[in-house]
């Protein structure tokens, strides 16, 4: 499984690295600009912006949770129907064994408990997370995206990919530096 | 990321004031306001006592876009955001209806009798109305009705006066120092929403004075933030394709304003189920009328339209996100919503006074436009007198900066 020390493991991509949040955004913008598709960008917290920039339209997540929202509500409103009248009736007050105005908490508690796990559930799924390695992690400084620095991250197997053309383009952008990141 | 050229929300361009634009709208809603004003004409000699029922519905309808504005704008005031940069001048323009709700009062207020059982002569036999007489008495109705209007004429008067003065001063002077705005809010918010929670109660929950709900008043602010969302979504609609409304009201505040309206459509119906939920466990002899006369018999219909249209339907089409971000389309919706407002405030508000099998009247809609013909009046005049957007707000930029 090692590497051999003479076989230098396959290219993973190129990583410029920005000193500022709007850096990142301008040359995430231009990146998709220019036609690059497998683009990634790590910055320490969220920018505004960055998701029409990076050009992320993946609307999965809004979808499961709809559905998840609305088993979740029918499995509360139908396990307390099939308690309350059919397995086990019991008479409270002389209410009516179907008390639908009761169950509509329930119901209510149960179609956010499902949405709100699927939300999460499925967003660390389609992000392919938890992720103990990840080549970037192989720039020296990269440490710092999780504190004060920006990064742009273009992959190789993107088929605009070609290393010198695609670091020309990175080193034009403006970077405190351009480095080449193993897989 | 500046998506925008720097002239995009230049000061001058945006100061325009759109007169024309709105003069046409004005005209159109005051024509229609107009029918209903015949409508309601011909209504009050032909049905007479029932008049006032339908009178109090549809004021209720129009001082909750009122006080619904008045409510939002302080809000907005104190949490910012690009939202609120588009609605500030309708919402200002619905608070200045104030005066006119305050002398549309008047019928409501030399007609007690008609609408509230408590100030009837018969009401000194009833034991319970006996009791509840130390706070529902005429006079003290009017002196509450009194302090009412003040407190919300203070606010409206000094927001209006400001913004008036902000647009008016040198630019030298306008800065985040301005911070009236919210030093004003802060407080009003609280003294608002506990004077609309008397209000509740003295105008609407007193017509049936042996009932009581402790969260009727802020079952009728959500009610009042729904119908504000829905009304601003509308407006907005018709001031978008133009100058200078273009450059602000951007599928991105639309889209927020949209999920306010979701917002508030949640709210409503929580507060709406919470108030079923603990009278019907409840069951008490004196909270359970309410919703046998509107659960059961001819209201029953009433009571799942408001289900089905104003919840259910605003809802499922509300999540939809392309939807909110298009402003000719979340329109229809606000106006579903706008109605069954009407619907609502009607199924609130007629079962006390119609049993024999008769639930919404063409009287209701037809007086609800009738208000609306100088209620419309006075707001539209009041949104072109001034610039539609607050360009000198020291926060604008800062707000738009990053909506597309």
């Amino acid at each position: 499984m090692s590497h051999t020390p003479e076989t230098r493991p396959a290219l993973y991509g190129l990583l410029a690295e920005f000193d500022s949040a709007q850096g990142l955004l301008d040359a995430t913008t231009q990146a998709r600009e220019a036609g690059f598709t497998k683009t990634e960008a790590y910055s320490p917290f969220p920018i505004h912006g960055m998701e029409q920039a990076i050009g992320f339209d993946e609307r999965l997540i809004q979808k499961f949770v709809f559905v998840a929202g609305v088993v979740g509500c029918l499995t509360a409103f139908g396990f307390q129907y099939w308690v309350s009248v059919i397995d086990y009736p019991m008479n409270i007050g002389g209410r009516p064994y179907f008390s639908w105005v009761s169950f509509i908490p329930v119901s209510f508690e149960l179609t956010i408990l499902f949405a709100a796990f699927t939300a999460v559930i499925s967003m660390l799924a389609l992000n392919g997370l938890p992720q103990p390695y990840h080549p970037v992690s192989n720039a020296p400084s990269f440490a710092r995206a999780s504190q004060d620095r920006f990064f742009l991250a273009i992959e190789a197997s993107d088929p605009k990919f070609d290393l010198e053309q695609t670091r020309a383009f990175l080193s034009g952008l403006q970077p405190l530096e351009v480095v080449a990141v193993d897989e | 990321m500046a998506t925008h050229s720097t002239d995009h929300f230049d000061e001058a361009a945006l100061m325009v004031r759109p007169t024309e634009q709105i003069g046409q709208l004005g005209s159109r809603s005051l024509l229609i306001g107009g029918v209903g004003a015949l409508l309601a004409l011909v209504g009050f000699f032909v049905s007479g006592e029932t008049f006032m029922t339908s009178y109090l519905i549809a004021y209720i309808f129009w001082i909750s876009l009122t006080l619904g504005s008045l409510g939002v704008l302080m809000v907005h005031h104190l949490s910012g955001g690009a939202w609120g940069m588009a609605g500030r001048r309708i919402w200002e323009a619905g608070t200045r209806t104030l005066p006119l709700m305050a002398l549309l009062f008047l019928p409501i207020a030399f007609n007690l009798d008609t609408l509230y059982a408590w100030a009837r002569p018969e009401a000194a036999d009833d034991h319970i109305l006996h009791l509840k007489a130390a706070y529902l008495n005429a006079p003290f109705f009017y002196l509450r009705a009194v302090l009412f209007f003040a407190i919300w004429g203070g606010l409206a008067y000094l927001l209006n006066k400001w913004s008036r003065e902000q647009d008016e001063q040198p630019a030298q002077l306008i800065g985040p120092q301005d911070r009236r705005f919210r030093l004003l809010s802060a407080p009003g918010l609280v003294i608002f929403v506990l004077s609309i929670t008397l209000m509740s109660v003295d105008w609407v929950m007193s017509v049936d004075p042996h009932w009581y709900s402790t969260i009727f008043g802020v079952l009728m602010i959500g009610g009042q933030g729904l119908a504000t969302m829905a009304f601003t979504l509308v407006v907005l609609a018709a001031l978008v394709k133009h100058e200078p409304m273009s450059r602000v009201a951007l599928p991105g505040v639309v889209h927020d304003l949209s999920k306010l309206m979701l917002a508030f459509t949640m709210l409503w119906a929580y507060f709406a189920v919470s108030q079923l939920l603990i009278v019907w466990s409840a069951n008490l002899p004196e909270e359970i009328p309410f919703y046998l006369e509107r659960l059961q018999g001819p209201w029953q219909s009433i009571s799942i339209a408001i289900l089905l249209l104003e919840f259910t339907a605003p809802f499922l089409l509300l999540l939809w996100r392309d939807l909110k971000r298009k402003p000719h389309v979340v329109r229809r919706v606000a106006i579903l919503v706008l109605v069954m407002r009407v619907v609502d405030i009607t199924w609130t508000i007629g079962p006390v006074f119609r049993h024999h099998g008769s639930t919404l009247h063409w009287l209701d809609f037809a007086v609800v436009l009738a208000i609306g013909l100088p209620w419309l009046a006075v707001f539209w005049r009041s949104l072109a007198g001034r610039p539609l957007v607050p360009a000198r707000d020291p926060y604008f930029k800062e707000a738009m900066a990053h909506v597309r």
